[in-house]
């Protein structure tokens, strides 16, 4: 085995130096009837060229190549190349976590850097790295709001990621957290009359995404003004990272849960991906997670550590704020690089150009169908409303090589033919035109047959 | 240093500051293509929303933030660079072919939602991977969902909690050996079970007589690592388990140390109810300076209906797919389908191995850890000398005479060459060296970590003070955790 770095004779040497005679004798703990006595119905071992062709091949049944619409809490940007070139140096991809400070300094440091980048970001005061993504990091939120007001129950907006609020129900099952739901209003805004009767003096948080699931940017200043007024907490959920280029970070929110996928991290088929929380100063004790600290050596120099670990499973067992122990380090890595490259400037001129993208496709889809909530800021998603299936109309498009929106209905059974579209800084102008072609293809097929249908009946 | 070391030799590396320290004004590292649609106004889209201003963002060169990254990356230890021994963590070498292949663009940039249709590929992988895994560990049925081995102990718990659930009565609490990682008890906490302690036996192993006695229709499960965290194998599995059984109780096994029994032995044909596997464990997925990691479920069939959902079926046109319709299923425990990029890389690396090599890799990791066994007894104590698997857990007694623990021992170590050993764990030995070398190390690279080992000893014995000094040759030395602490400093701010 390629792997293994012994010969034969290294075997035997070693048995001889521990006083064994066969390989068996090492396993002579296990009680013999529990040991397995023929080979693993496993595929043989195979060449590492009969390893790619067999991953190039399940590349070619995966849409390669496809051209698509799709976000809904997962998007495709555009990757440069040195954050792969980067994060494969072995010293950061085959390292531990940094508990050795000494010899873990690269690791620290930069996370040092992605908790002060994300900071700038979200108007925090401190941030952690990582969560295990968008979805869990909510959840971990809620749960540390439960701790910090002492309350139980929570006010979850219905426009937060479907995905996001079904951990969030499995994480609250057996905590003792009631959770409601406050509808939207016409105008894909979370409903802030709903949300008002939803409030009660038990409430710990109000949990929103903004942009939300529809894309639109929430007013998070009155939620927040909402929240606080009950003495509850402000929780924000970001799934589309880049909108903090140019959209106003909630500031008034008491945590923010973050999926910082968007920032160089593939689509990879839903993970993995990086969750992040930040806050203020002052619940930083409550917060699940790893955190960096900057501090001295010995002679005085600047270095760093894993520091506040008194919050940790490791040493609180069943009292820590947490579970968790591995994250997502290297996908930390990945953002932490992506936001350096990007920069000050970057970042807003990058998030521009997704939101001409996406006011472009609206306008063109507003031509031939209908955008819902079309009077709403948002950032790089909208909703169309089509008089066909959208499945059909997909499943069309998939014949262009061409992916269109996520269909609604199976989260919002209200909005019936609706699907959620999304175009990034990677979206091209005759893409869009191609799909909404498409799209305005299906709309006069389905006109005319109903004018046919209205004629008959006539 | 006292004593010259084949290992390792000191030489130049770059200082570097922090990103910030670097950037001005106008410097840029990135270009975007012109756009081919009509400019917007942010003001007149957003309104009030529009954001003006990024705040202390970085501004600097493409070939400055490769300089930075890489001068970094220079202060790190890790597996391509030597033998990282730290016992329950399981550093394996992490195979390029793995990285290779997860990044072949349909399986990197996959979207979650894109239509079954065109997933097959993404969906095949889960279900190769799921088969190869079920049939590893003599289980029935698997979720690949979990983000990491934290994660899929509450899942698992989860789906204890909804079995017991289902026979009318959820149950209190759950069993966890003084000799548990932390996760264990920290998972019962989040998934609302009580914890009881359960105390090892002189050979250290899970005590029967207390486990019988503590046994009874309150206790939901016991969490059990095996080989446990001595690397020791418990050899009474089967009767720990029926003493669970008897009374209504399942067994959890933390398959933390998995790499210790593939292909040898299946927790399934011992007796376990529901485990989880650490994909950056056993199956070589890379750590990557502390995740991501992986942690799969996998559960015998009474547990089934319980797995979250979806699950990969294979649908009656032969194609797959997602099944969503669970209605006992503990619900989503995270978005999508989990770290998809690690399934990826677990199964090339069972793919490169085969079962003849599986096998192999198991009996050459349990070979090294023997290895080293015998290599430092005598120089340090041996707290149990119940057989060892795949890890080896000696104590600092001996050189606690001197005033040297088991930390300056280890922070010794790094002066070697070495990364040290996982220290003061577990909790049932008092100043604990866990040494886990797995399958991927040399003769030769054993040898010299056995001869810094005893050369350490013998400084201890002639020259404390080195040992409690150190580590001399690193960029930082002891830094001030404490402060660390105490004042937290936890972003960078102009002029700090």
């Amino acid at each position: 085995m390629r792997y293994l770095p012994k010969s034969p004779a290294d075997r035997d040497a070693m048995l001889k130096a521990i006083g064994l005679r066969s390989v068996d004798d090492l396993f002579a703990p296990i009680p013999a009837e529990y040991r397995l006595n023929r080979e693993l119905k496993i595929p043989r071992q195979m060449a590492e060229s009969e390893i790619v062709d067999f991953f190039r091949q399940r590349s070619r049944e995966n849409g390669d190549g496809y051209t698509s619409f799709l976000g809904a809490g997962a998007y495709f940007h555009y990757r440069p190349v040195i954050i792969d070139s980067l994060i494969s140096r072995g010293e950061f991809l085959t390292a531990y976590t940094p508990y050795q400070a000494e010899i873990s300094q690269g690791t620290l440091q930069s996370i040092f850097e992605f908790q002060s980048m994300i900071c700038e970001l979200t108007g925090m005061e401190v941030a952690n790295a990582s969560m295990y993504d968008g979805s869990t990091a909510a959840a971990e939120a809620v749960m540390m709001a439960v701790r910090l007001t002492g309350r139980r129950s929570v006010v979850v907006a219905r426009t937060l990621h479907p995905e996001y609020r079904e951990v969030l129900a499995t994480y609250a099952t057996h905590q003792g957290m009631p959770l409601s739901i406050a509808n939207y209003g016409q105008d894909g805004h979370l409903n802030l009359q709903e949300l008002e009767k939803s409030i009660t003096p038990e409430t710990a948080c109000v949990l929103v995404q903004s942009p939300n699931f529809f894309g639109i940017v929430e007013d998070v200043e009155a939620i927040a003004q909402i929240a606080h007024q009950h003495g509850a907490m402000l929780v924000v959920s970001i799934a589309e990272a880049v909108s903090l280029g140019i959209v106003e970070p909630p500031r008034q929110a008491d945590i923010i849960a973050m999926e910082a996928q968007s920032f160089g991290v593939p689509l990879g088929f839903g993970g993995p991906y990086c969750g992040v929380i930040a806050t203020r100063e002052k619940n930083v004790r409550q917060m699940p997670g790893r955190l960096v600290g900057q501090t001295t050596d010995k002679q005085g120099k600047r270095g760093f550590v894993l520091t506040l670990a008194t919050r940790e499973q490791h040493i609180r067992r069943e009292k820590a704020t947490s579970n968790i122990c591995t994250n997502q380090a290297l996908v930390a890595l990945m953002v932490n690089i992506f936001m350096t490259i990007y920069g000050k400037i970057g970042l807003k001129e990058l998030a521009k150009q997704n939101l001409a993208k996406t006011a472009y496709a609206a306008a063109q889809f507003a031509k031939h169908g209908k955008v819902l909530f079309s009077g709403s800021p948002r950032f790089n998603e909208f909703v169309v409303e089509t008089s066909e299936d959208p499945y059909a109309i997909n499943s069309r498009l998939l014949g262009h090589e061409m992916i269109g929106g996520l269909p609604l209905k199976k989260f919002y059974p209200e909005l019936g033919d609706s699907s959620l579209w999304c175009c990034t800084e990677l979206t091209t102008r005759s893409a869009i035109d191609t799909a909404v072609g498409l799209v305005a293809e299906s709309e006069r097929s389905v006109r005319s047959a109903k004018e046919e249908v209205e004629e008959v009946a006539r | 240093m006292k004593r010259s070391t084949p290992k390792a030799t000191r030489h130049v590396n770059q200082n570097e500051g922090l990103i910030f320290e670097k950037s001005s004004p106008g410097k840029a590292a990135w270009k975007l293509p012109p756009l081919d649609v009509p400019e917007v106004d942010p003001a007149k889209l957003l309104g009030k929303a529009e954001r003006k201003d990024l705040g202390n963002m970085p501004e600097v060169s493409e070939i400055e933030i490769i300089r930075h990254f890489t001068r970094l990356s220079t202060w790190n230890y890790a597996i391509d660079l030597g033998m990282y021994p730290l016992g329950s963590c399981t550093m394996k070498y992490n195979p390029r072919v793995n990285e290779a292949v997860a990044r072949v663009e349909g399986i990197a940039n996959g979207h979650p939602y894109q239509p079954e249709k065109i997933s097959q590929g993404a969906l095949q992988i889960m279900k190769t991977l799921s088969e190869c895994l079920i049939e590893i560990t003599g289980m029935d049925a698997i979720t690949l969902q979990p983000a990491a081995g934290a994660h899929g102990e509450m899942t698992g718990l989860l789906m204890v909690r909804a079995y017991h659930q289902s026979k009318g009565n959820p149950r209190k609490k759950v069993l966890i050996p003084d000799s548990a990682h932390g996760t264990n008890p920290a998972t019962a906490a989040m998934v609302n079970y009580a914890v009881e302690n359960l105390k090892s036996d002189a050979r250290g192993m899970v005590d029967l007589a207390s486990l019988k006695q503590q046994m009874n229709e309150d206790v939901a499960a016991l969490m059990l690592t095996n080989p446990n965290t001595l690397g020791v194998f418990e050899q009474q599995i089967h009767e720990i388990a029926d003493i669970l059984h008897a009374k209504g109780g399942l067994l959890y096994m933390d398959g933390a140390n998995m790499n210790a029994l593939v292909g040898k032995v299946r927790p399934g044909d011992f007796g376990v109810d529901v485990m989880h596997l650490n994909l950056h464990k056993t199956f070589s997925t890379p750590h990557g300076g502390g995740g991501p990691g992986s942690g799969p479920v996998a559960v015998k069939n009474p547990l089934e209906p319980f797995l979250p959902a979806p699950v990969v079926v294979a649908k009656p046109d032969g194609t797959l797919g997602f099944e969503y319709n669970r209605p006992h299923s503990v619900g989503r425990v995270r978005s999508f389908y989990g770290n998809f990029g690690m399934f990826v890389r677990a199964l090339a690396y069972i793919q490169a191995n085969g079962p003849d090599g599986l096998r192999q890799t198991t009996e050459d990791a349990v070979l090294n850890a023997n290895y080293i066994r015998k290599g430092l007894e005598g120089s340090y104590d041996l707290p149990y000398s119940t057989p060892s698997m795949h890890e080896v857990v000696f104590s600092d007694k001996l050189q606690a005479k001197k005033g040297v623990r088991t930390m300056d021992i280890a922070k010794r170590l790094i002066d070697y060459g070495f990364h040290p050993y996982t220290t003061a764990f577990p909790l049932i030995v008092p100043g604990a060296l866990m040494i886990e070398p797995t399958e991927s190390e040399s003769k030769e690279e054993m040898d010299l970590f056995i001869e810094a080992m005893k050369a350490i000893a013998e400084e201890v014995e002639e020259d404390p003070q080195t040992v409690l000094d150190a580590p001399h040759s690193t960029r930082v030395s002891r830094l001030d955790e404490t402060a660390a602490a105490r004042k937290p400093v936890l972003r960078w701010k102009p002029g700090n």
